[in-house]
């Protein structure tokens, strides 16, 4: 029956070759839209991802804690409305205490990378220009492992810290603002006062103009001298070998040490829901696309289980059963289905190569071009096809139980 | 008794309207192979009716259809459906040939849905019944290829197709010119002789009179 059954429904679909191209068009079109779209949102979605991974460390552990220490008075009245009045703040050396400890501690966690950094506000001034900056003390070795930094050199390098106490690395823009040069001698003026000479030893362009304005690197010793915190590290800043699990990681280490433990999503949650909320527009108008082309069958189908009304009454008053023409107008659906995939996977494959080699350049980004990120991921034809399939199988349907419900007797009584 | 191809005690049907309407009352007749009867009335008298109740495509609100003689009213739509595959041939005045399929794969559509044989068996057989009424040139054609009396020959090939000892047909020459509705009759009596029953519902007196046996109603209710 199955064998039959189709035989019907690709009659059907031959025998009205206008309205079956028309349809397998907007299956089609449907199919390679909703390819292409969902390719492009997510490869996007990747693509920002990752930028928005690699922009800043996978976790960053800061001297700082989620909540307030719990003064004496409360611990003394727990169950009462304490104000405290006058309090005057120990001043006091911050930083992460006994920070080795702490790095050691989040080191041991598997697939993890970590290194301690001391930042502090300077000022670098250059030809009675000044700018203030972030001046990070590293360790080099261990911070080129774990910051995109390293990789963005554009001269010199970060490993020269190391060799060069006094070194210190710029970023391009900066250097640019500045006129500074490899080798330029710089002066960097602590928050209290201090005053020491740094060579500039590398310049590192990562593409975003605030970062390559605004940091600079040296030694994490030369940090603690300059600003008197001997010893001291103000944040520790973790890579992992999977960015996703840095949430889970990240309240691991936090339940563990108590000091403040920001994993990237958490850091960029406002992005990440607006990420979603394009994700959900995208699939909205793709689907709509599918949609569309899924009211097609169904109209067709419609159509023609109307016009049919005699053709499926002879076949019931012969002996088919209402089960066989419901199947044979579902298979009529579903064969629209599977050209509409057949034909619309390929096209929108050609769309998406297309789009892929078009190359952009974007204000603000600099000069080189840049490529649309586009998803080649099988799940992506995956869905597009299945999505397809659903739609045309649930077009056909209820027509296909209309066929299955025609009254043989009804239809030859009144057909002469 | 039990030779009967084709029993029907009692059988009713009526309409349940705001008008109810009696289709067919308390008809009594019965069919033996080789029987070749010619069901004969008044436009509305109800013959279609009654053809519908013995080709088990309706049910009747009472009395009983028993065909080989068995009953009929208990069966399920589906069992029913699988009766009519096997046993019952249709043919209709307007010959209801599916347009998009070859004379030929009109004829063999009931043997693949009864499935005893191959497709590739089916199609030999559907050719070699159409060539034995003088179709075997026409046999790839589609229908809007067939003048009427061809249609309506490929329409007797398709109720004999799954080989039914029972043939039942409203008005099949009422679309034909006299030529073609005497081949139509030659083809039926031919397989009376051979051992088929044979119904014909008909409003062509000519062809009643020739027929084996007549059954007339009037109003829904045999009267002879
Ligand atoms: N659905 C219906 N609703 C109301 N009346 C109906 C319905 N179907 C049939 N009838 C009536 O039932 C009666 C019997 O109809 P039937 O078709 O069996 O007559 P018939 O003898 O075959 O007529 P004809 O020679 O014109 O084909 C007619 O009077 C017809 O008008
Ligand atoms: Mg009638």
């Amino acid at each position: 029956m199955f064998r039959l059954a189709v035989d019907i429904a690709f009659r059907h679909l031959v025998a009205h070759p206008r309205q079956t191209i028309a349809l397998l068009l907007g299956t089609v079109i449907g199919v390679s839209m909703f390819l292409t779209i969902s390719a492009l949102t997510r490869g996007s979605e990747g693509e920002f991802i990752r930028r928005l991974v690699d922009s800043a460390p996978h976790i960053t552990i800061s001297d700082e804690f989620r909540r307030p220490r719990v003064q004496p008075a409360d611990l003394a009245h727990p169950a009462g409305a304490v104000e405290v009045r006058h309090v005057k703040p120990v001043t006091e050396t911050r930083g992460i205490r006994g920070y080795a400890q702490v790095l050691d501690f989040v080191r041991r966690q598997p697939g993890v990378k970590a290194t301690a950094v001391l930042v502090g506000q300077a000022l670098i001034t250059f030809a009675g220009k000044e700018f203030a900056v972030a001046l990070n003390g590293i360790t080099p070795k261990e911070f080129e492992a774990i910051s995109i930094v390293g990789e963005d050199m554009k001269q010199g390098s970060l490993d020269a810290l190391a060799a060069n106490p006094n070194g210190i690395v710029i970023g391009a823009e900066l250097a640019k603002t500045l006129s500074l040069h490899l080798g330029n001698a710089v002066n960097v003026v602590a928050t209290n006062g201090q005053v020491r000479t740094f060579r500039i030893v590398g310049v590192f362009r990562t593409g975003q103009v605030n970062y390559d304005t605004s940091q600079t690197f040296v030694q994490i010793k030369r940090v603690q001298a300059l600003m008197n915190r001997p010893s001291r590290a103000n944040s520790i800043v973790v890579q992992l070998d999977d960015p996703m699990q840095a949430r889970t990681i990240a309240e691991r280490i936090e339940a563990q040490i108590g000091y403040k433990s920001l994993s990237w999503q958490e850091m960029s949650e406002n992005l990440l829901a607006t990420l979603a909320t394009r994700n959900v527009a995208s699939y909205t108008i793709i689907s709509a696309v599918l949609l569309v082309a899924a009211f097609g069958i169904y109209n067709l189908l419609s159509t023609v289980v109307g016009e049919k009304q005699r053709d499926i009454a002879i076949l019931k008053a012969m002996g088919f059963l209402g089960r066989d023409l419901e199947l044979a107008f579902v298979l009529e659906g579903l064969l629209l289905g599977l050209a509409g995939v057949a034909f619309g996977i390929p096209l929108g494959m050609f769309f998406m190569y297309l789009l892929g080699d078009l190359k952009l350049t974007v204000p603000g980004m600099g000069d080189e071009p840049i490529s649309i990120p586009l998803d080649w991921g099988l799940d992506q034809f995956l869905l597009a096809g299945g999505f397809a399939l659903v739609a045309s199988l649930a077009a056909a349907y209820l027509p296909a139980r209309r066929a299955a419900r025609v009254e043989p007797v009804a239809i030859l009584r009144g057909a002469v | 008794m039990s030779e009967a191809v084709l029993r029907a005690v009692d059988v009713t049907r009526r309409l349940r309207g705001d008008v109810p309407v009696t289709l067919v009352d308390s008809a009594t007749m019965e069919a033996a192979p080789g029987d070749f009867i010619a069901i004969t009335g008044p436009s509305g008298s109800g013959k279609s009716s009654l053809l519908y109740l013995l080709g088990l495509l309706d049910r009747p609100d009472g009395g009983e259809v028993f065909l080989q003689g068995e009953p009929t009213s208990g069966l399920s739509d589906s069992q029913r459906a699988a009766l009519r595959l096997a046993r019952i041939g249709f043919v209709f005045q307007s010959y209801f040939l599916l347009p998009e399929f070859t004379a030929a794969e009109n004829v063999a559509m009931p043997i693949r849905r009864l499935g005893r044989v191959t497709g590739d068996a089916a199609m030999a057989r559907a050719a070699a019944l159409l060539a034995s009424l003088g179709l075997a040139d026409q046999a790839r054609r589609f229908p809007r290829q067939l003048s009427g009396g061809q249609s309506q020959r490929v329409a007797i090939a398709r109720a004999l197709a799954n080989d039914p000892p029972l043939l039942l047909a409203d008005e099949p020459t009422g679309n034909l010119d006299s030529r073609a509705s005497a081949l139509v009759f030659e083809i039926f009596e031919r397989l009376a002789k051979e051992g088929r029953t044979v119904v014909v519902v008909t409003h062509d007196m000519d062809f009643a009179r020739r027929a084996g046996r007549n059954v007339r109603i009037v109003d829904g209710r045999i009267t002879d």
